[in-house]
């Protein structure tokens, strides 16, 4: 299944590695700031609902 | 006199109009009902083109399995160049129309470009090593993309610098407007200077004398679609988390001054 390729096997795999290891660090963290925004803005909108709620 | 007809003449227009979605609400129902099925497209495409290139094609007469090379090396140097016409593009429209929605996509951008500048250069120096017999040259291509990334860097530094975001965005849209030089000089610079070592983009030479071989072509397509499509995915998630953002900022304040 793995092609042979011979003495390029380093640099062939080195590229695909490194493509795949930014490109999924890149992906992890955007959505880690995805959620975190998300979380913070439902948070706060909670806690306006539940102050104005109660005035 | 404005006729029942003529106002939704005029709705019809604005609903379809462009500028719609700079509206962050209208963006935000958009792309959250596009996403998904970008997403999906981008893995899928990205998935079947990368394995398709790395597994199924083969060796080159002349490079060996180094060509598979090209099929994250390329679209990653195209998309470079391209998320920064696109940062130019969103940049212009905020300093002219004041958009806050498009400036935040190009803020979104910014980070994605900047790491398919590092993809391209690492794996273009890979690629360098054992069919140019080194690592690094300071050759014309070369040397614009290492200032590309560099501008990159100013422009996702730049952003995190200033506190204002209006202010962030009116000095980045400017920033984003000098380097587009070089985004230019990236793309070009093969043809404009020919004693490089790097070879201009044999992509669109179908039917000339150096065209690419089928067997690279179709795959190499595909992983240029996977770029683009994963591109727009991760631009629309980092807008719609930059829109939250704003909204959070903008929640608090409020709730200070109450």
């Amino acid at each position: 299944m793995i092609p042979d390729l011979g003495r390029y096997a380093l640099v062939v795999c080195g590229s695909y590695g490194v493509t795949l290891g930014l490109l999924a660090g890149l992906v992890a963290v955007t959505l880690w700031q995805g959620r975190r925004a998300r979380r913070d803005l439902d948070e706060i909108e909670t806690r306006l609902a539940g102050g104005s709620g109660g005035e | 006199m404005i006729t029942g007809t003529d106002q939704e003449t005029a709705r019809r227009r604005g609903a379809m109009s462009i500028w719609t979605y700079a509206n962050p609400k209208k963006f935000m129902d958009v792309s959250g009902r596009v996403l998904p099925w970008v997403t999906m497209a981008a893995a899928l495409t990205l998935g079947a083109g990368l394995v398709w290139g790395f597994f199924f094609t083969p060796d080159d007469y002349s490079q060996g399995a180094t060509v598979k090379i090209m099929f994250v090396h390329v679209p990653a140097a195209m998309m470079a160049i391209n998320t920064w016409v696109m940062m130019l593009v969103a940049s212009v429209i905020w300093i002219v129309r004041r958009h806050h929605v498009s400036a935040l996509a190009a803020r979104a951008a910014a980070p994605v470009g900047l790491t398919f500048t590092l993809i391209a250069l690492v794996t273009g120096a890979l690629w360098g090593q054992p069919i140019w017999n080194t690592w690094w040259a300071w050759d014309p291509r070369l040397t614009s993309f290492l200032i590309l990334a560099f501008f990159y860097l100013g422009y996702v530094a730049l952003w995190s610098a200033i506190e204002n975001p209006d202010a962030a965005a009116d000095l980045t849209g400017l920033l984003c407007l000098v380097g587009s030089v070089f985004a230019v000089l990236s793309r070009y610079a093969a043809k404009f200077w020919s004693q490089g070592l790097h070879q201009d983009s044999t992509i669109l030479k179908i039917g000339e004398r150096d065209p690419l071989a089928i067997e690279y072509y179709l795959p190499l397509v595909l992983c240029i679609a996977g770029f683009v499509l994963l591109f727009l995915a991760l631009v629309l998630v980092r807008t719609r988390t930059a829109i939250r953002a704003r909204r959070v900022a903008a929640l608090l304040a409020r709730e200070r001054l109450a």
